[in-house]
């Protein structure tokens, strides 16, 4: 018996194609995320209060994963921005040859920011790097507040965590306090931020967020 | 459940090594699985059977080794599995700040082959 030594990332190829985009990402100024979530949480809802925020003169683009229908990409267009959905046909996560694709004709040299919705699902878009700046985990309210211990990969790779779906606290037992204490357990350094898509509370600090991020990675990627 | 891609991608680049090494019979492949990987060890064996029968590669075997998550402590540098209980606080100096080291692997270590 001989043993051949291999040692390759068995996502080699999706290694590449993302390490490629993030080059091309920084190269262009180009500020990347990639939101993740369950079905249902709210990242539509978030991205369409993201883009209503937005002056028309921001130069934002969205790529919108399901696995069908082109709903969430209708949602989106309407605020004017480009938008394209990324339909997997069952696939349950989005990979970086997926983005590159759908990215085509798209001058990269015209954007500011790329916002890329995942597939709803808190598992499988943890394995696979899109070329993204940062990935950011979206939790409602309605999910239960041990999610980060049950899920614990995503929350791990994500710096920020958003806990969406706040008017909904009234009825449903839901401890915020827990919900953080979990997140930090698993990843002491995430960064959290509590909103609801419905009565706009806390999404001033999102905006913040979103902004001052932008400006970091600017910043290094000049430097 | 993304696993049956993941057996696809590890059985590519088997291929791929079986075309750098002509000739050889290779037995068994050997995958490290991160418990933060988001891949199940269970359901990349199933996915891995399913595909390789009536393929080229229908006897190889799939040998996986999940390697646990491991944080490093900044203030102390003590490295400490941190499974199960999800603990990321230092053991040993009781401090807060301490860094994943290991648990994120999705590797092709080896593959092994039938000497003639």
């Amino acid at each position: 018996m001989t043993r051949l030594l291999v040692e390759q990332k068995v996502l080699n190829e999706n290694q590449r194609i993302a390490a490629e985009l993030r080059e091309r990402f920084r190269q262009n100024n180009v500020f990347c995320l990639n939101l993740v979530s369950s079905p249902g949480s709210g990242k539509t809802s978030l991205l369409e209060r993201t883009l209503a925020a937005f002056p028309d003169s921001t130069h934002v683009a969205v790529l919108t994963g399901d696995i069908q229908t082109e709903n969430d990409a209708r949602r989106l267009a309407r605020f004017g921005f480009p938008v394209r959905q990324i339909t997997t046909g069952g696939t349950c996560h989005l990979d970086a040859r997926m983005v590159e694709k759908h990215l085509a004709d798209w001058s990269l040299a015209d954007l500011d920011m790329l916002l890329i919705e995942n597939v709803g699902n808190l598992v499988c878009p943890s394995s696979y790097d899109l070329g993204e700046h940062a990935k950011v985990v979206l939790l409602s309210v309605t999910e239960g507040e041990d999610k980060p211990l049950k899920y614990p990969s995503i929350f791990v790779k994500s710096e920020l965590m958003v806990l969406n779906k706040l008017d909904l606290l009234p009825y449903v037992p839901f401890s915020v306090e827990q919900a953080r204490e979990n997140a930090r357990r698993v990843h002491p350094g995430i960064e959290i931020i509590e909103i609801s898509c419905i009565t706009g509370e806390g999404l001033d600090r999102w905006l913040g967020w979103l902004r001052s991020n932008r400006t970091r990675n600017f910043a290094m990627s000049s430097a | 459940m993304h696993e049956l891609s993941i057996a696809a991608a590890i059985l590519d680049r088997v291929a791929a090594e079986a075309a750098r090494h002509a000739g050889a019979r290779f037995t068994k492949v050997g995958i490290r699985v991160g418990e933060l990987s988001g891949v199940d060890p269970e359901a990349l064996s199933f996915g891995f059977e399913a595909l390789k029968t009536e393929s080229p590669w229908e006897r190889l075997a799939l040998e996986i080794e999940y390697c646990c998550r491991k944080q490093c402590c900044r203030h102390c540098q003590h490295t400490f599995t941190s499974s199960n209980n999800y603990e990321t606080q230092c053991p040993k100096c009781g401090a807060g700040n301490t860094i994943l080291v290991a648990g994120e692997e999705l590797d092709i270590a080896f593959i092994e082959t039938e000497d003639e």
